[in-house]
């Protein structure tokens, strides 16, 4: 079998555990919602503010949600002890790091597809007409977010207190996603909505560097 | 014993003398006066500390590599010691930048990148101390010691394209750019004897971490008998 065929078959047994119990995703999603009210009272959530600082917010608490719910994804192996069931199942260790960053995107795709008329209505922003540009802002982002934080899941998974460990490895880390996120979706929330290329750029060099660096060092990570 | 002496003094004697040059030999700059000095204490500090982080990622490369223990050693030696100098770093840059741009701290492409970079390497010392067992801890720190460092110029070139307001880099910065003929010796000399300084720390860190693993050794020897 080959490395795809085997992520994919991984990929089918991540959503269907997901989808048995929907756990992850509903504590993410009320997280994010949670993060987004508590947010408007940290300024006036009037539309010209909202507007400069709304996604910015909106990314902080995708971030956070990420850091909160990439952490099941290595931890819910070690516990059942199918870590090395995987490991021997498939030919190449990148496979399982492809399954869990493909599962991870959707995951967070689809919290943040779920937030977002709820963020547009809070808020009062509108990104009527922009949706093509919002969803490949969001699809570039959560990938990065999750090729990043799936191998910090499996090296957290590994220490203390790794609850605590996961978000101080993964945040700061993660800052040019942030950064690139937030001025991509601000561009395309304004007034006068436009397209930064150039952001999408940084999104796809962020992504293919850390998938890179995941290709040629993932396995290590997973050493018993 | 008596090469750590010898290296010691000399590291010690080059930033005494490094100090002297740069309040007594270097010209002083027309605008920001006395103010400037700092200069060759900050960027030397600021130098020494990203080479010890090149040096401690060739490490944690060599570690992944190679699985030696002393490439570990060598690792956590050098983020400390880069750690340390980035502190030093933090701190007297706003020492400077309050009476130089009236404000202590700007989010800039160099500043901020630099803090990231400190944060990051804390977090790669806090990981190093929730690992008890020693070769899951060198190779998983090896490895984040990898993942921090290729982040840091994506850090740079994200913050450079949206958030700077800054002048343009001194050294190596462009055409216009550059220091007085009069200050590259002094400049050069400090970078020289806080380099000296540097290998001297991340040596001494290097055998006070090979003792702490011989001792952890026997430790278990003892307890095995």
């Amino acid at each position: 079998m080959g490395l795809l065929s085997n992520a994919g078959a991984l990929l089918g047994k991540e959503v269907r555990t997901e989808f048995r119990s929907r756990e992850l995703l509903s504590t993410t999603i009320v997280f994010v919602l949670i993060v987004v009210v508590l947010f408007s009272f940290t300024f006036d959530p009037s539309t010209n503010e909202s507007h400069r600082f709304g996604p910015g917010l909106l990314w902080l608490a995708f971030l956070f949600a990420a850091s909160l719910m990439l952490q099941p994804c290595f931890l819910r192996e070690q516990v059942n002890d199918t870590l090395s069931a995987l490991r021997l199942a498939v030919s190449d260790p990148f496979a399982i790091f492809l399954a869990k960053i493909g599962a991870n995107t959707l995951f967070l795709l689809l919290t943040e597809l779920l937030m977002l008329p709820v963020f547009a209505a809070l808020f009062n922003v509108s990104f009527r007409g922009q949706l093509p540009g919002i969803l490949l802002t969001f699809f570039l982002g959560s990938l990065g977010i999750s090729v990043a934080g799936t191998a910090l899941a499996a090296i957290s998974a590994q220490a203390r207190m790794r609850e605590l460990l996961l978000p101080l490895l993964l945040l700061p880390l993660l800052a040019p996603i942030l950064v690139a996120s937030t001025e991509v979706t601000v561009s395309l929330m304004g007034p006068e909505p436009f397209m930064q290329w150039k952001g999408i750029g940084f999104l796809v060099v962020f992504d293919v560097v850390f998938l890179t660096a995941l290709w040629l060092f993932g396995e290590y990570l997973l050493e018993e | 014993m008596a090469k750590r002496v010898l290296l010691g003094a000399a590291a010690v004697l080059l930033v005494i003398a490094a100090a002297y040059a740069s309040f007594f030999v270097a010209p002083q700059e027309r605008t920001m006066g006395v103010l400037q000095r700092i200069f060759y204490f900050h960027v030397s500090c600021a130098w020494a500390g990203l080479s010890a982080f090149s040096i401690g990622f060739l490490a944690n490369l060599l570690y992944v590599w190679k699985r030696k223990e002393k490439y570990d050693w060598l690792g956590v030696s050098c983020v400390e010691v880069g750690v340390a100098f980035t502190t030093v770093v933090l701190i007297s840059g706003p020492i400077w930048a309050k009476p130089a741009w009236g404000i202590y701290w700007t989010w800039d492409a160099r500043l901020t990148s630099t803090f990231i970079l400190w944060l990051l390497y804390i977090s790669y010392l806090l990981l190093r101390t929730l690992i008890e067992e020693p070769d899951r801890r060198a190779l998983l720190s090896a490895l984040f010691g990898i993942f921090a460092f290729i982040d840091v110029p994506i850090v740079f070139g994200a913050i450079r394209w949206w958030r700077t307001q800054h002048p343009a880099p001194v050294i190596m910065g462009g055409p216009n750019s550059g220091l007085a003929a009069g200050m590259v010796p002094t400049f050069f000399f400090a970078v020289f004897a806080m380099h000296v300084f540097m290998w001297f720390l991340i040596a001494e860190r290097y055998s006070l971490e090979k003792m702490r693993s011989d001792v952890e050794l026997l430790r278990q020897e003892a307890e095995a008998t």
